[in-house]
Protein backbone atom coordinates (compact mmCIF):
# COMPACT_ATOMS: atom_id res chain seq x y z
CA UNK A 1 0.00 0.00 0.00
CA UNK A 2 2.75 2.84 0.98
CA UNK A 3 4.97 1.76 -2.12
CA UNK A 4 1.38 2.15 -4.49
CA UNK A 5 0.69 5.46 -2.57
CA UNK A 6 4.44 6.57 -3.51
CA UNK A 7 4.41 4.98 -7.11
CA UNK A 8 0.90 7.04 -7.91
CA UNK A 9 2.26 10.10 -6.50
CA UNK A 10 5.34 10.30 -8.51
CA UNK A 11 3.79 8.56 -11.43
CA UNK A 12 1.43 11.79 -11.20
CA UNK A 13 4.22 14.09 -10.97
CA UNK A 14 6.14 12.42 -14.31
CA UNK A 15 2.62 12.54 -15.98
CA UNK A 16 2.39 16.42 -15.33
CA UNK A 17 5.57 16.88 -17.31
CA UNK A 18 4.61 14.31 -19.73
CA UNK A 19 0.92 15.85 -20.17
CA UNK A 20 2.92 19.44 -20.77
CA UNK A 21 5.14 17.97 -23.32
CA UNK A 22 2.00 16.41 -25.18
CA UNK A 23 0.21 19.94 -25.02
CA UNK A 24 2.58 21.53 -26.93
CA UNK A 25 2.52 19.00 -29.49
CA UNK A 26 -1.06 20.10 -29.52
CA UNK A 27 -0.49 23.54 -29.34
CA UNK A 28 1.41 23.34 -32.62
CA UNK A 29 -1.00 21.09 -34.23
CA UNK A 30 -3.82 23.46 -33.74
CA UNK A 31 -1.85 26.58 -34.61
CA UNK A 32 -0.08 24.67 -37.78
CA UNK A 33 -1.25 21.25 -38.47
CA UNK A 34 2.10 20.14 -38.25
CA UNK A 35 3.24 17.47 -35.97
CA UNK A 36 6.32 18.52 -34.87
CA UNK A 37 9.01 15.99 -34.28
CA UNK A 38 11.78 18.06 -33.86
CA UNK A 39 10.16 19.33 -30.45
CA UNK A 40 12.23 17.08 -28.22
CA UNK A 41 15.41 18.11 -29.95
CA UNK A 42 14.48 22.13 -29.81
CA UNK A 43 13.79 21.64 -26.28
CA UNK A 44 16.99 20.18 -25.52
CA UNK A 45 19.01 22.68 -26.96
CA UNK A 46 17.09 25.21 -25.32
CA UNK A 47 17.65 23.03 -22.04
CA UNK A 48 21.69 23.36 -22.89
CA UNK A 49 21.49 27.23 -22.81
CA UNK A 50 19.67 26.85 -19.65
CA UNK A 51 22.68 24.19 -18.21
CA UNK A 52 25.24 27.14 -19.54
CA UNK A 53 23.75 30.17 -18.02
CA UNK A 54 23.37 28.03 -14.61
CA UNK A 55 26.54 27.28 -14.83
CA UNK A 56 27.70 31.00 -15.76
CA UNK A 57 25.69 32.49 -13.26
CA UNK A 58 25.05 29.94 -10.08
CA UNK A 59 21.22 30.02 -10.10
CA UNK A 60 18.91 27.77 -11.30
CA UNK A 61 16.21 30.39 -11.98
CA UNK A 62 17.40 32.84 -14.23
CA UNK A 63 18.85 29.32 -16.57
CA UNK A 64 15.46 28.27 -16.48
CA UNK A 65 14.13 31.65 -17.54
CA UNK A 66 16.78 32.43 -20.36
CA UNK A 67 16.35 28.59 -21.04
CA UNK A 68 12.78 29.45 -22.08
CA UNK A 69 13.09 32.70 -23.51
CA UNK A 70 15.62 30.62 -26.03
CA UNK A 71 13.10 28.24 -26.76
CA UNK A 72 10.46 30.60 -27.55
CA UNK A 73 13.36 32.39 -29.84
CA UNK A 74 13.85 28.72 -31.15
CA UNK A 75 10.36 28.65 -32.26
CA UNK A 76 10.16 31.96 -33.53
CA UNK A 77 13.48 31.11 -35.33
CA UNK A 78 11.90 27.83 -36.73
CA UNK A 79 8.59 28.58 -37.78
CA UNK A 80 9.81 31.50 -39.47
CA UNK A 81 13.17 30.07 -41.11
CA UNK A 82 11.75 26.92 -42.39
CA UNK A 83 7.94 25.38 -40.99
CA UNK A 84 6.42 28.29 -42.97
CA UNK A 85 7.55 27.04 -46.35
CA UNK A 86 6.19 23.51 -45.26
CA UNK A 87 3.80 22.61 -48.15
CA UNK A 88 0.22 22.35 -46.27
CA UNK A 89 -0.78 19.80 -49.45
CA UNK A 90 0.84 17.08 -47.56
CA UNK A 91 1.52 16.37 -43.80
CA UNK A 92 4.68 14.67 -44.78
CA UNK A 93 6.35 17.83 -45.73
CA UNK A 94 6.34 19.15 -42.24
CA UNK A 95 6.95 15.70 -40.79
CA UNK A 96 10.76 15.75 -43.12
CA UNK A 97 11.10 19.25 -42.05
CA UNK A 98 11.48 18.44 -38.53
CA UNK A 99 13.02 15.16 -38.53
CA UNK A 100 16.25 17.56 -40.82
CA UNK A 101 15.64 19.56 -37.65
CA UNK A 102 16.58 16.69 -34.99
CA UNK A 103 19.16 15.85 -36.98
CA UNK A 104 21.08 19.42 -37.30
CA UNK A 105 20.13 20.57 -33.48
CA UNK A 106 21.42 17.09 -32.61
CA UNK A 107 24.67 16.86 -34.58
CA UNK A 108 25.27 20.22 -33.10
CA UNK A 109 24.60 19.97 -30.00
CA UNK A 110 27.20 17.06 -30.15
CA UNK A 111 29.62 19.49 -31.68
CA UNK A 112 29.34 22.15 -29.18
CA UNK A 113 28.77 19.86 -25.98
CA UNK A 114 30.07 16.67 -26.44
CA UNK A 115 27.70 13.27 -25.70
CA UNK A 116 28.25 13.00 -22.39
CA UNK A 117 25.58 13.21 -20.46
CA UNK A 118 25.88 16.17 -17.73
CA UNK A 119 23.99 16.22 -14.21
CA UNK A 120 21.88 19.13 -14.12
CA UNK A 121 21.13 20.17 -10.35
CA UNK A 122 17.56 20.25 -9.31
CA UNK A 123 16.63 23.31 -7.24
CA UNK A 124 15.25 21.41 -4.20
CA UNK A 125 15.41 18.05 -2.37
CA UNK A 126 15.38 15.12 -4.51
CA UNK A 127 14.84 12.53 -1.41
CA UNK A 128 10.46 11.85 -0.59
CA UNK A 129 9.19 13.23 2.35
CA UNK A 130 8.04 10.75 5.04
CA UNK A 131 4.64 11.69 5.96
CA UNK A 132 3.77 8.70 8.78
CA UNK A 133 6.35 6.49 8.03
CA UNK A 134 5.29 6.25 3.89
CA UNK A 135 7.41 8.14 1.39
CA UNK A 136 5.13 10.21 -0.50
CA UNK A 137 6.90 12.49 -3.15
CA UNK A 138 10.18 14.74 -3.30
CA UNK A 139 9.95 18.61 -3.05
CA UNK A 140 11.33 18.70 -5.67
CA UNK A 141 8.61 16.18 -7.53
CA UNK A 142 6.02 18.21 -6.10
CA UNK A 143 7.60 21.32 -7.62
CA UNK A 144 7.52 19.92 -11.03
CA UNK A 145 3.42 18.45 -10.53
CA UNK A 146 2.67 22.27 -9.10
CA UNK A 147 4.24 23.85 -12.10
CA UNK A 148 3.13 21.82 -15.02
CA UNK A 149 -0.81 22.14 -13.51
CA UNK A 150 -0.21 25.86 -13.21
CA UNK A 151 0.92 26.56 -16.34
CA UNK A 152 -1.87 24.26 -17.81
CA UNK A 153 -4.16 26.12 -16.43
CA UNK A 154 -2.27 29.57 -17.23
CA UNK A 155 -3.02 28.38 -20.82
CA UNK A 156 -6.32 27.15 -20.13
CA UNK A 157 -7.07 30.80 -19.15
CA UNK A 158 -5.14 32.19 -22.21
CA UNK A 159 -7.17 30.22 -24.66
CA UNK A 160 -10.06 30.50 -23.17
CA UNK A 161 -10.19 33.68 -21.50
CA UNK A 162 -8.31 36.43 -23.56
CA UNK A 163 -8.27 38.46 -27.35
CA UNK A 164 -4.66 37.03 -27.77
CA UNK A 165 -6.38 33.24 -26.75
CA UNK A 166 -9.24 33.99 -29.00
CA UNK A 167 -7.07 35.32 -32.12
CA UNK A 168 -4.90 32.21 -31.69
CA UNK A 169 -7.97 30.11 -32.05
CA UNK A 170 -9.58 31.59 -35.03
CA UNK A 171 -6.63 32.04 -36.86
CA UNK A 172 -5.67 28.55 -36.25
CA UNK A 173 -9.40 27.41 -37.24
CA UNK A 174 -10.00 29.27 -40.82
CA UNK A 175 -6.72 31.96 -41.21
CA UNK A 176 -8.29 33.70 -44.03
CA UNK A 177 -11.45 34.32 -42.11
CA UNK A 178 -9.19 35.86 -39.84
CA UNK A 179 -7.37 37.88 -41.52
CA UNK A 180 -10.47 39.84 -42.95
CA UNK A 181 -11.77 40.49 -39.05
CA UNK A 182 -8.06 41.80 -38.43
CA UNK A 183 -6.12 39.35 -37.23
CA UNK A 184 -2.69 38.62 -38.03
CA UNK A 185 -3.03 35.77 -38.60
CA UNK A 186 0.69 34.62 -39.79
CA UNK A 187 1.88 36.50 -36.47
CA UNK A 188 -0.84 34.03 -34.17
CA UNK A 189 0.98 31.16 -36.37
CA UNK A 190 4.31 32.22 -34.87
CA UNK A 191 3.16 32.90 -31.37
CA UNK A 192 2.03 29.48 -31.27
CA UNK A 193 5.73 28.13 -32.21
CA UNK A 194 6.89 29.67 -29.23
CA UNK A 195 4.57 29.49 -27.17
CA UNK A 196 4.83 26.02 -27.62
CA UNK A 197 8.46 25.58 -28.00
CA UNK A 198 8.77 27.40 -24.76
CA UNK A 199 6.21 24.68 -22.83
CA UNK A 200 7.95 22.20 -24.69
CA UNK A 201 11.39 23.54 -23.01
CA UNK A 202 9.91 23.47 -19.89
CA UNK A 203 8.54 20.31 -19.33
CA UNK A 204 12.05 19.16 -20.94
CA UNK A 205 14.25 21.35 -17.91
CA UNK A 206 11.63 19.92 -15.58
CA UNK A 207 12.38 16.12 -16.08
CA UNK A 208 16.39 16.58 -16.70
CA UNK A 209 17.41 16.54 -13.32
CA UNK A 210 15.87 13.76 -11.85
CA UNK A 211 15.02 11.36 -15.01
CA UNK A 212 17.01 12.14 -18.51
CA UNK A 213 20.07 14.02 -17.40
CA UNK A 214 21.51 16.14 -20.35
CA UNK A 215 23.23 15.17 -23.16
CA UNK A 216 22.08 15.78 -26.77
CA UNK A 217 19.43 13.17 -27.48
CA UNK A 218 18.35 13.39 -23.78
CA UNK A 219 14.47 14.28 -24.85
CA UNK A 220 14.31 11.47 -27.60
CA UNK A 221 12.60 9.32 -25.02
CA UNK A 222 10.19 12.34 -23.26
CA UNK A 223 8.85 13.08 -26.95
CA UNK A 224 8.36 9.60 -28.00
CA UNK A 225 6.05 9.34 -24.61
CA UNK A 226 4.69 12.42 -24.91
CA UNK A 227 3.62 12.06 -28.54
CA UNK A 228 1.62 8.91 -27.08
CA UNK A 229 0.36 10.92 -24.63
CA UNK A 230 -0.88 13.17 -27.65
CA UNK A 231 -2.22 10.66 -29.85
CA UNK A 232 -3.89 8.77 -26.91
CA UNK A 233 -5.64 11.89 -25.97
CA UNK A 234 -5.99 13.22 -29.03
CA UNK A 235 -3.89 15.47 -31.03
CA UNK A 236 -6.72 18.23 -31.16
CA UNK A 237 -7.13 18.25 -27.40
CA UNK A 238 -6.13 19.83 -24.66
CA UNK A 239 -7.79 18.23 -22.44
CA UNK A 240 -7.02 14.98 -23.54
CA UNK A 241 -3.29 15.92 -23.68
CA UNK A 242 -3.86 16.41 -19.40
CA UNK A 243 -5.60 12.86 -19.13
CA UNK A 244 -3.55 11.52 -21.29
CA UNK A 245 -0.23 12.62 -19.68
CA UNK A 246 -1.31 11.77 -16.01
CA UNK A 247 -2.67 8.10 -17.12
CA UNK A 248 0.62 7.30 -19.42
CA UNK A 249 2.36 8.86 -16.23
CA UNK A 250 0.88 6.95 -13.61
CA UNK A 251 0.91 3.49 -15.83
CA UNK A 252 4.60 3.76 -16.31
CA UNK A 253 5.39 4.07 -12.77
CA UNK A 254 3.14 1.75 -11.44
CA UNK A 255 4.82 -0.62 -14.08
CA UNK A 256 7.80 0.27 -13.23
CA UNK A 257 7.32 -0.08 -9.26
CA UNK A 258 5.89 -4.06 -9.93
CA UNK A 259 7.70 -5.14 -13.00
CA UNK A 260 10.58 -3.22 -13.66
CA UNK A 261 11.83 -0.15 -15.52
CA UNK A 262 12.52 -1.85 -18.75
CA UNK A 263 8.46 -2.92 -19.24
CA UNK A 264 7.76 0.53 -18.92
CA UNK A 265 8.13 1.38 -22.46
CA UNK A 266 6.74 -0.91 -23.25
CA UNK A 267 3.76 -0.69 -21.39
CA UNK A 268 3.66 2.62 -23.32
CA UNK A 269 3.62 1.31 -26.84
CA UNK A 270 1.27 -1.58 -26.79
CA UNK A 271 -1.03 1.65 -24.45
CA UNK A 272 -0.53 3.66 -27.90
CA UNK A 273 -1.32 1.07 -30.07
CA UNK A 274 -4.38 -0.17 -28.12
CA UNK A 275 -5.59 3.31 -28.38
CA UNK A 276 -5.00 3.57 -31.66
CA UNK A 277 -6.94 0.27 -32.85
CA UNK A 278 -9.97 1.31 -30.87
CA UNK A 279 -9.81 4.82 -31.62
CA UNK A 280 -7.52 6.01 -34.55
CA UNK A 281 -8.57 9.88 -33.90
CA UNK A 282 -7.43 9.70 -29.71
CA UNK A 283 -9.84 9.18 -27.02
CA UNK A 284 -10.59 12.90 -26.90
CA UNK A 285 -10.64 13.91 -30.51
CA UNK A 286 -12.87 16.39 -31.38
CA UNK A 287 -15.25 14.48 -34.66
CA UNK A 288 -13.70 16.89 -37.37
CA UNK A 289 -10.26 15.95 -36.57
CA UNK A 290 -11.52 12.20 -37.15
CA UNK A 291 -12.31 12.64 -40.51
CA UNK A 292 -9.64 14.85 -41.50
CA UNK B 1 -20.28 54.59 -65.06
CA UNK B 2 -19.44 55.80 -61.61
CA UNK B 3 -22.43 55.98 -59.02
CA UNK B 4 -23.61 59.42 -57.37
CA UNK B 5 -24.81 60.67 -54.20
CA UNK B 6 -28.17 60.24 -53.75
CA UNK B 7 -29.08 63.36 -52.05
CA UNK B 8 -26.72 66.47 -51.00
CA UNK B 9 -27.26 64.90 -47.30
CA UNK B 10 -24.52 62.92 -47.69
CA UNK B 11 -22.43 65.08 -49.00
CA UNK B 12 -21.11 66.29 -45.67
CA UNK B 13 -17.85 65.47 -45.20
CA UNK B 14 -16.62 61.92 -43.64
CA UNK B 15 -16.27 61.51 -40.09
CA UNK B 16 -12.82 62.32 -39.12
CA UNK B 17 -10.66 59.05 -38.71
CA UNK B 18 -6.67 58.08 -38.31
CA UNK B 19 -5.89 57.78 -41.43
CA UNK B 20 -7.83 61.19 -42.79
CA UNK B 21 -4.30 62.94 -43.11
CA UNK B 22 -3.51 60.32 -46.09
CA UNK B 23 -6.48 61.72 -47.81
CA UNK B 24 -6.93 64.33 -49.90
CA UNK B 25 -9.31 67.31 -49.03
CA UNK B 26 -12.66 67.15 -49.81
CA UNK B 27 -11.77 70.28 -52.31
CA UNK B 28 -9.59 68.86 -54.83
CA UNK B 29 -11.06 64.74 -54.87
CA UNK B 30 -9.00 62.84 -57.87
CA UNK B 31 -12.20 60.93 -58.98
CA UNK B 32 -15.22 63.18 -58.33
CA UNK B 33 -14.45 66.94 -58.74
CA UNK B 34 -18.01 67.57 -57.82
CA UNK B 35 -18.69 65.62 -55.00
CA UNK B 36 -16.61 64.64 -51.94
CA UNK B 37 -14.30 61.82 -51.94
CA UNK B 38 -16.39 58.48 -51.83
CA UNK B 39 -16.08 55.96 -49.18
CA UNK B 40 -14.99 53.57 -52.10
CA UNK B 41 -13.77 54.00 -55.54
CA UNK B 42 -13.00 51.24 -57.82
CA UNK B 43 -11.80 52.64 -61.16
CA UNK B 44 -10.83 50.82 -63.95
CA UNK B 45 -10.38 47.03 -62.03
CA UNK B 46 -9.48 44.33 -64.07
CA UNK B 47 -8.87 40.94 -63.06
CA UNK B 48 -8.10 37.78 -64.61
CA UNK B 49 -7.24 34.34 -63.60
CA UNK B 50 -4.79 32.87 -65.95
CA UNK B 51 -7.01 33.64 -69.77
CA UNK B 52 -10.32 34.47 -67.91
CA UNK B 53 -11.02 37.59 -67.41
CA UNK B 54 -13.13 37.60 -64.27
CA UNK B 55 -13.27 41.45 -63.93
CA UNK B 56 -12.51 43.49 -67.08
CA UNK B 57 -12.26 47.41 -66.50
CA UNK B 58 -14.92 47.73 -63.68
CA UNK B 59 -16.01 51.18 -62.28
CA UNK B 60 -18.06 52.20 -59.11
CA UNK B 61 -18.52 54.55 -56.59
CA UNK B 62 -19.75 54.27 -53.23
CA UNK B 63 -20.40 57.27 -51.16
CA UNK B 64 -21.01 57.73 -47.08
CA UNK B 65 -24.63 56.83 -46.51
CA UNK B 66 -25.48 55.27 -49.60
CA UNK B 67 -26.16 51.50 -50.25
CA UNK B 68 -24.89 49.99 -53.45
CA UNK B 69 -25.96 46.77 -55.02
CA UNK B 70 -23.67 44.43 -57.17
CA UNK B 71 -26.08 42.61 -59.48
CA UNK B 72 -25.60 39.70 -62.24
CA UNK B 73 -25.82 36.12 -63.31
CA UNK B 74 -23.70 33.75 -61.68
CA UNK B 75 -19.76 33.82 -62.54
CA UNK B 76 -20.64 37.75 -63.65
CA UNK B 77 -17.81 38.78 -61.35
CA UNK B 78 -19.60 40.25 -58.02
CA UNK B 79 -17.64 38.34 -55.61
CA UNK B 80 -14.51 38.58 -57.32
CA UNK B 81 -15.10 42.38 -57.08
CA UNK B 82 -15.15 41.87 -53.06
CA UNK B 83 -12.33 39.80 -53.06
CA UNK B 84 -10.30 42.31 -54.98
CA UNK B 85 -11.82 45.05 -52.40
CA UNK B 86 -10.94 42.95 -49.59
CA UNK B 87 -7.12 42.43 -51.16
CA UNK B 88 -8.00 38.64 -51.56
CA UNK B 89 -7.19 38.51 -55.23
CA UNK B 90 -4.41 41.33 -57.07
CA UNK B 91 -6.04 43.28 -59.67
CA UNK B 92 -4.30 43.05 -62.97
CA UNK B 93 -5.00 46.78 -63.53
CA UNK B 94 -7.16 49.61 -62.06
CA UNK B 95 -7.66 51.10 -58.95
CA UNK B 96 -9.14 50.60 -55.44
CA UNK B 97 -9.36 53.60 -53.15
CA UNK B 98 -10.84 54.17 -49.82
CA UNK B 99 -11.10 57.34 -49.18
CA UNK B 100 -9.58 58.77 -51.72
CA UNK B 101 -6.11 56.54 -50.88
CA UNK B 102 -5.05 53.26 -52.11
CA UNK B 103 -7.08 50.68 -50.34
CA UNK B 104 -4.82 48.20 -47.92
CA UNK B 105 -3.02 45.10 -50.01
CA UNK B 106 -3.57 42.87 -46.86
CA UNK B 107 -6.86 41.71 -45.65
CA UNK B 108 -5.67 41.91 -42.37
CA UNK B 109 -5.51 45.79 -42.35
CA UNK B 110 -9.16 46.27 -43.81
CA UNK B 111 -10.10 46.59 -40.30
CA UNK B 112 -7.94 49.50 -39.26
CA UNK B 113 -9.56 51.16 -42.43
CA UNK B 114 -12.67 50.63 -41.28
CA UNK B 115 -13.65 48.18 -44.09
CA UNK B 116 -15.95 44.67 -42.64
CA UNK B 117 -17.47 41.88 -44.60
CA UNK B 118 -19.20 38.97 -44.65
CA UNK B 119 -18.87 35.62 -46.46
CA UNK B 120 -20.95 34.14 -48.57
CA UNK B 121 -20.59 30.65 -46.39
CA UNK B 122 -21.06 32.89 -42.85
CA UNK B 123 -17.33 32.30 -42.25
CA UNK B 124 -18.22 31.40 -38.64
CA UNK B 125 -15.91 29.77 -36.35
CA UNK B 126 -17.66 26.07 -34.75
CA UNK B 127 -16.04 25.68 -31.21
CA UNK B 128 -16.63 29.82 -30.53
CA UNK B 129 -19.50 31.33 -28.75
CA UNK B 130 -21.10 33.55 -30.33
CA UNK B 131 -19.93 36.66 -28.03
CA UNK B 132 -16.51 35.13 -29.04
CA UNK B 133 -17.43 35.74 -32.92
CA UNK B 134 -18.16 38.94 -32.31
CA UNK B 135 -15.26 39.57 -29.71
CA UNK B 136 -12.78 38.87 -32.14
CA UNK B 137 -12.52 41.65 -34.82
CA UNK B 138 -9.35 43.75 -34.30
CA UNK B 139 -8.46 46.00 -33.00
CA UNK B 140 -10.65 45.23 -29.81
CA UNK B 141 -11.18 47.85 -27.68
CA UNK B 142 -9.17 47.57 -23.94
CA UNK B 143 -10.38 46.05 -20.96
CA UNK B 144 -14.17 45.89 -20.20
CA UNK B 145 -15.01 48.23 -23.32
CA UNK B 146 -15.06 45.41 -25.55
CA UNK B 147 -17.51 42.74 -23.57
CA UNK B 148 -19.57 45.57 -23.01
CA UNK B 149 -19.87 46.93 -27.21
CA UNK B 150 -19.60 43.27 -28.40
CA UNK B 151 -23.01 42.66 -26.20
CA UNK B 152 -24.55 45.66 -26.72
CA UNK B 153 -23.89 44.40 -30.78
CA UNK B 154 -25.66 41.26 -30.24
CA UNK B 155 -28.57 42.77 -28.54
CA UNK B 156 -28.94 45.01 -31.68
CA UNK B 157 -29.07 41.74 -33.35
CA UNK B 158 -31.77 40.10 -31.47
CA UNK B 159 -28.69 37.81 -29.72
CA UNK B 160 -28.57 38.80 -26.67
CA UNK B 161 -29.80 35.28 -24.88
CA UNK B 162 -27.44 33.43 -27.44
CA UNK B 163 -24.04 35.08 -26.62
CA UNK B 164 -22.68 32.11 -24.73
CA UNK B 165 -24.04 29.50 -27.48
CA UNK B 166 -21.75 27.54 -29.68
CA UNK B 167 -22.15 29.18 -32.75
CA UNK B 168 -22.82 25.43 -34.31
CA UNK B 169 -25.74 24.97 -32.78
CA UNK B 170 -27.93 28.07 -33.67
CA UNK B 171 -29.89 27.53 -36.73
CA UNK B 172 -29.26 29.28 -40.12
CA UNK B 173 -30.81 32.25 -39.53
CA UNK B 174 -29.81 33.25 -36.56
CA UNK B 175 -25.80 32.39 -37.94
CA UNK B 176 -26.27 34.11 -40.53
CA UNK B 177 -26.98 37.31 -37.75
CA UNK B 178 -23.88 36.29 -35.87
CA UNK B 179 -22.53 36.63 -38.83
CA UNK B 180 -23.57 40.28 -39.65
CA UNK B 181 -23.07 41.21 -36.20
CA UNK B 182 -19.49 40.20 -36.40
CA UNK B 183 -19.47 42.83 -38.86
CA UNK B 184 -20.76 45.60 -37.53
CA UNK B 185 -19.55 45.27 -34.39
CA UNK B 186 -16.73 47.92 -34.77
CA UNK B 187 -19.20 50.67 -36.36
CA UNK B 188 -17.08 49.79 -40.27
CA UNK B 189 -16.88 53.15 -42.61
CA UNK B 190 -17.52 50.32 -45.76
CA UNK B 191 -19.64 47.49 -45.29
CA UNK B 192 -19.39 44.48 -48.08
CA UNK B 193 -22.05 42.40 -47.47
CA UNK B 194 -22.02 38.79 -49.44
CA UNK B 195 -25.42 37.63 -50.03
CA UNK B 196 -26.82 38.61 -46.86
CA UNK B 197 -30.45 37.51 -47.56
CA UNK B 198 -29.49 34.39 -49.09
CA UNK B 199 -31.22 31.17 -47.58
CA UNK B 200 -33.04 33.77 -45.36
CA UNK B 201 -37.22 33.44 -45.00
CA UNK B 202 -39.43 37.04 -45.73
CA UNK B 203 -39.29 37.83 -42.08
CA UNK B 204 -35.39 37.77 -41.44
CA UNK B 205 -34.91 39.45 -44.81
CA UNK B 206 -37.12 42.20 -43.57
CA UNK B 207 -35.39 42.43 -40.52
CA UNK B 208 -32.10 42.29 -42.98
CA UNK B 209 -33.08 45.34 -44.80
CA UNK B 210 -34.11 47.20 -41.86
CA UNK B 211 -30.96 47.08 -40.28
CA UNK B 212 -28.91 47.52 -43.40
CA UNK B 213 -30.79 50.91 -43.80
CA UNK B 214 -30.19 51.71 -39.86
CA UNK B 215 -26.37 50.88 -40.80
CA UNK B 216 -26.63 53.77 -44.09
CA UNK B 217 -28.75 55.87 -42.09
CA UNK B 218 -25.43 56.26 -39.58
CA UNK B 219 -23.25 57.07 -42.22
CA UNK B 220 -21.94 53.60 -43.43
CA UNK B 221 -21.42 52.88 -46.83
CA UNK B 222 -22.91 49.47 -48.15
CA UNK B 223 -21.71 47.55 -50.79
CA UNK B 224 -24.35 44.17 -51.59
CA UNK B 225 -24.03 41.57 -53.45
CA UNK B 226 -27.16 39.76 -53.94
CA UNK B 227 -28.87 37.76 -56.03
CA UNK B 228 -32.79 38.48 -54.37
CA UNK B 229 -33.81 40.98 -56.94
CA UNK B 230 -36.64 42.76 -54.93
CA UNK B 231 -34.88 42.95 -51.66
CA UNK B 232 -32.50 44.63 -53.40
CA UNK B 233 -33.75 46.88 -55.76
CA UNK B 234 -35.94 47.43 -52.70
CA UNK B 235 -32.94 48.72 -50.45
CA UNK B 236 -30.40 49.80 -52.44
CA UNK B 237 -29.75 53.43 -53.56
CA UNK B 238 -27.87 52.72 -56.69
CA UNK B 239 -27.44 49.09 -58.58
CA UNK B 240 -24.64 48.05 -61.05
CA UNK B 241 -25.06 45.30 -63.09
CA UNK B 242 -22.25 43.16 -64.01
CA UNK B 243 -22.35 40.55 -66.99
CA UNK B 244 -19.26 38.69 -67.99
CA UNK B 245 -16.91 40.39 -65.88
CA UNK B 246 -17.92 43.95 -67.49
CA UNK B 247 -20.73 46.71 -66.14
CA UNK B 248 -23.67 46.56 -68.80
CA UNK B 249 -25.83 48.98 -66.36
CA UNK B 250 -25.50 51.35 -63.84
CA UNK B 251 -28.34 53.42 -62.10
CA UNK B 252 -31.79 53.97 -60.11
CA UNK B 253 -33.23 50.72 -59.04
CA UNK B 254 -36.35 52.06 -61.10
CA UNK B 255 -33.83 52.72 -64.00
CA UNK B 256 -32.26 49.23 -63.50
CA UNK B 257 -35.99 47.83 -63.61
CA UNK B 258 -36.63 49.28 -67.07
CA UNK B 259 -33.15 48.46 -68.57
CA UNK B 260 -33.73 46.04 -71.70
CA UNK B 261 -29.96 44.79 -71.45
CA UNK B 262 -30.25 43.81 -67.81
CA UNK B 263 -33.52 42.58 -69.08
CA UNK B 264 -32.09 39.82 -71.13
CA UNK B 265 -29.01 39.16 -69.48
CA UNK B 266 -30.56 38.62 -65.81
CA UNK B 267 -33.80 39.59 -64.69
CA UNK B 268 -35.31 37.66 -67.16
CA UNK B 269 -33.50 34.54 -65.89
CA UNK B 270 -34.90 35.87 -62.44
CA UNK B 271 -38.68 35.25 -63.11
CA UNK B 272 -38.52 32.23 -60.89
CA UNK B 273 -36.86 33.72 -58.25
Amino acid sequence: MDRLLFLLATGLARGAVFALFALSLVLIWRAARIVNFAQGAMAVTAAYVAFAVTALTGSYWVGLASGLAAAALLGLAVERGVMRFASHASPLSGVIIAIGLVMVLQSLLGMLAGQTVRPMAAPFDESPIVVGGVPILSPYDAFVLVVALAVMAGLALLFGRTSLGLQLRAAAFAPEVSRLLGVRAARMTTIGWMLSAAVAALAALLLIPTELGLNPHSTDVLFVYAFAVAVVGGLDSPAGALVGGLVVGVAMSLVTGYLGATVAPIAVLVLLVGVLLVRPGGIFSAREARTA
Amino acid sequence: MDATPRSAAHAAAPAPSPDAAATPPPSAPPTAPAHPTPRLAVDGLTVAFGGLTALDDVGFAVEAGQILALIGPNGAGKTTAFNAVCGLVRPKSGRILLDGAPAPARPSLLRDHGVARTLQGLGLFDGLSVLDHVRLPQPQPRGRAAGERARAELERHGLGDLADRPVQTLPYPERKRVALARALVADPRLLLLDEPAGGLGEDDIDALGRTVREVAAGGCAVLLVEHHVDFVLGLADRVVVLDFGRVIAAGSPEAIRGDAAVEAAYLGLQASA
